[in-house]
């Protein structure tokens, strides 16, 4: 796995994230095995305690499974990974909007922006 | 948790210098603790101390409920900030000594433990880099089955690559019921390894906290917090 990680930010919620998507983009997919805490750490060079902590947050949002004795699995349910899918599209969205009302726009010109935005990138690719 | 070092205003004076002034601290099992302050902030001191060979003037210090001792010694394994190696040997005496010293030294972990690091029995300890030198330390310190690890600045003076190395080694042969103690000066390369950090300062505790606390709190990594702590040292 590759994280880059920042030091200013909490490391439980950047690896959460990170397995979040790929996930969601499907280098994950359900059922599949997901490393041990301490495969995690050693690889990442990170606190055991972290991982573990990791772990247990996705557990608890039962994006994760533990089988006794058997390690930990990515949900088999498609439904939880596409309400995971819409919390981090509604993340993402949170941002641009916040972004956009700083720059001054509101409601209906940010909708307008995003409209034009979409109808010129369709004609560069029609082209 | 298990406290598995209990640390009870604790005092040291070196002539007129008062190098520890009432430390207080606990450790749980199973956690990895930095120790960080700059050059001659006590944490060789408290170290030391710690691992038995030498004298608080006043206060108390105890490892699982032992007080610190000949007993407690059984318990804790110590990597000084100078090699513990004789310039005569090489890697297979030193493995030696550590056993004739240590009933609890793992050989078979030292050996796994030098292959990971890339380092040969033959080899002469005189003509080791420093960087592997830091590695051999290291490999006798963790070789042995003790419940607490005391790391006196493991990645001092060794370049980005062996640092990188030395930190794989830790996460890799570290030992999950038992804890790590780790003073350094450089925390960025090393700060995702803690669960908690304690500033030192002038022989002080002026923080101990879980690292992610610090970071959630104030948005800003150990290492930033660490130089705006000691940024007039």
């Amino acid at each position: 796995m590759g994280i880059e990680f920042d030091n200013n930010q909490p490391i439980y919620l950047q690896i959460m994230n990170y397995i979040k998507g790929e996930i969601i983009t499907g280098k994950l997919k359900p059922g599949d095995k997901i490393p041990s805490v301490r495969e995690l750490a050693a690889e990442l060079q990170i606190n055991p305690n972290t991982v573990q902590r990791t772990f247990q947050e996705l557990e608890r949002e039962t994006i994760v499974e533990t089988r006794r004795g058997m390690g930990r699995y990515v949900t088999g349910s498609e439904e939880t990974i596409l309400t995971v899918k819409k919390e981090m599209a509604q993340d993402v969205l949170d941002r641009f909007i916040r972004g956009m009302q700083e720059l001054g726009f509101q409601g209906e010109d940010i909708l307008t922006a995003v409209a034009e935005n979409i109808h010129q990138r369709n004609q560069e690719q029609g082209e | 948790m298990d406290d598995i070092l209990d640390i009870q205003n604790v005092s040291k004076q070196f002539g007129p210098r008062q190098a520890l002034n009432q430390v207080s601290f606990k450790l749980g099992s199973g956690t990895i603790t930095g120790l960080l302050g700059s050059n001659g902030s006590g944490k060789s001191t408290l170290m030391k101390l710690i691992a038995g060979l030498a004298w608080p003037g006043s206060g108390r210090i105890s490892i699982l409920g032992v007080p610190v001792g000949v007993e407690s010694k059984k318990l804790v394994s110590f990597m000084p900030d100078v090699p513990v190696t004789e310039s005569w040997m090489n890697i297979g005496d030193a493995l030696r000594f550590q056993q004739d010293f240590y009933p609890d030294f793992d050989q078979a972990k030292a050996l796994r433990m030098l292959d990971f690091m890339k380092l040969r029995t033959a080899d002469k300890v005189r003509t080791l880099s420093k960087g592997m030198n830091e590695r051999l330390q290291l490999t006798l310190a963790l070789s042995r089955r003790a419940r607490l690890y005391l790391l006196d600045e493991p990645i001092g003076g060794v370049d980005p690559v062996a640092r990188t190395k030395i930190l794989n080694a830790l996460m890799e042969f570290y030992e999950e019921d038992s804890s790590i103690l780790l003073s350094t000066h450089l925390v960025t390369d090393i700060e995702r390894i803690f669960d908690e950090v304690i500033f030192l300062k002038d022989g002080e505790i002026v923080l101990h906290r879980p690292v992610e606390e610090l970071r959630q709190e104030h948005g800003k990594s150990v290492d930033e917090l660490f130089r705006e702590v000691f940024a007039e040292c």
